[in-house]
């Protein structure tokens, strides 16, 4: 379900969270977060008071409004299966604008799209307050798994140019008249995409091999864990 | 697709994410086997495929579409413990940085995409694998079929996840037939381009694709000697 996956997100200014600790604010996130998600549904001045903290901290970021609302898109799926819940719930029925619903319904549709709204508000304020190589750091030094976050590190490093390599090759399809989305293209598609896998397989073994010349057993050299140990 | 944050409870969203640690903790160990030094730069590679695999979308029905999950191609073509590491790490970028699914049901969605979706689908592909004769064109219907699986599985585990922590009084039967329906709509048009991916991996590099080694024949080495005469015996 959905639409395909926007880019990444961070937008560039110099505001207090911008210098916070990523390590910090990814705690702080998910602390909140779980909050959020703990509080029952109907604590209305409860979500009032998350939505001015949330707010609050835009304000603070000093990233524009309008760029996270763009980017609140990624929502919509959900927030249409947000909407029909109160269609198809249990428990006694209420008139809404002359429509029989489900009370409780209405009442978890409410609580779906208060959290995810929060939720999704407040992960776009981490990522656009935050460089991708910083959040890598935050993850080490909350003591995620060390391959984890190397694995995390190149796909971060080659996102942009294993997706380019695809759009390139889509471009290239659509002007030999290939519809992407049609099933009728599926194998010349699929056949693209295998491709692509092998470009990436092959794309990592030649990083390993750089790598290894370098010096790589496993770990990242001295040099680059230093910063995350200090 | 991916679970928003206040579609599970705080409890079951706290259980799944143990349950998400633990998968990754048994995937860590698993993928060194698969892979040795070599793991963080092909998984990486590997999880970066997965992710534009991704942006495809397929139409499904009534104007929706769905996109690829990838949870039993990566296990086919990089191995189960180095996929569910893969699809970890794309559900964890796509919700720090993309803000694409919950942080709190980031276990959930770890669970659901890439444990129960990657077992589910290499299972059946290794199920399948066994019965069906032992040549090398019998992988990508194996695999597809483990595609096909794999999706409707991961959409009924999500249900009864929801029975167990749902924040909505729904009618759990309904929405059981509602979502395993739809997935299986999604699950073959999956099933399709999985198939048809490893498929033309396949065909021309078929020491790739991890789940058809076990077909290649390795190629002995030949010792032969030269005679004086410039024939070999």
């Amino acid at each position: 379900m959905g639409a395909g996956h926007g880019h990444r997100l961070h937008f560039h200014a110099h505001s207090p969270l911008h210098r916070a600790q990523p390590h910090h604010k990814l705690l702080g996130l998910i602390a909140f977060m779980l909050v959020v998600v703990a509080t029952p549904q109907d604590w209305f001045g409860a979500f009032a008071g998350y939505a001015l903290v949330v707010l609050v901290a835009v304000a603070v970021s000093r990233v524009p409004v309008r760029y996270l609302l763009k980017r609140m898109v990624i929502e919509v799926p959900f927030v249409l299966f947000a909407v029909l819940i109160p269609f198809v719930a249990l428990g006694p029925k209420v008139e809404v604008l002359g429509i029989s619903v489900s009370e409780p319904g209405l009442l978890a549709a409410w609580g779906l799209l208060a959290k995810g709204t929060l939720g999704v508000l407040a992960s776009l304020l981490l990522a656009a307050t935050t460089e991708p190589v910083d959040l890598l750091e935050g993850l080490r030094r909350l003591r995620a798994p060390d391959l984890i976050v190397q694995i995390m590190g190149f796909m971060v490093r080659y996102l942009d140019v294993v997706t380019a390599e695809l759009s390139r090759m889509v471009t290239a399809l659509r002007s030999r008249g290939c519809d992407p989305r049609s099933p009728k293209h599926w194998p010349v598609l699929a056949r693209s995409l295998g491709s692509l896998f092998i470009r990436s397989y092959e794309r990592g073994e030649r990083v390993h091999l750089a790598m290894t010349a370098r010096g790589y057993t496993g770990r990242m050299p001295d040099g680059l864990t230093a910063r995350s140990h200090p | 697709m991916h679970v928003p944050d206040g579609f599970l409870n705080a409890p079951t969203s706290v259980a799944t994410g143990a349950v998400a640690v633990v998968g990754i903790s048994l995937a860590l160990r698993g993928a060194r086997a698969e892979l040795d030094d070599r793991t963080a730069p092909m998984a990486g590679l590997v999880a970066t495929f997965v992710f534009a695999g991704q942006m495809m979308n397929f139409p499904v029905a009534g104007g929706t579409s769905g996109h690829l999950l990838g949870g039993a191609l990566a296990a086919v073509l990089a191995g189960p413990f180095t996929a569910v590491l893969c699809l970890s790490v794309v559900l964890i970028v796509q919700s720090l940085l993309m803000a694409d699914g919950g942080v709190t049901a980031l276990g959930t969605n770890i669970t659901l995409m890439g444990l129960i979706g990657v077992g589910v689908g290499w299972l059946v592909f290794r199920g399948l694998v066994a019965v069906l004769p032992k040549r090398i064109a019998s992988v990508p219907p194996a695999a597809a079929i483990g595609a096909l699986v794999s999706v409707p599985v991961a959409a009924a585990a999500f249900v009864l996840l929801f029975s167990v922590g749902g924040e909505a009084p729904v009618a759990l039967d309904r929405v059981l037939t509602a979502m395993v329906g739809w997935h299986v709509l999604i699950g073959l048009g999956e099933a399709a381009i999985t198939g048809l991916v490893v498929g033309s991996i396949v065909s021309v590099r078929p020491d790739l694709v991890y789940g058809a080694r076990r077909f290649i024949a390795a190629p002995e080495l030949e010792v032969r000697t030269v005679t004086a005469t410039g024939g070999t015996r």
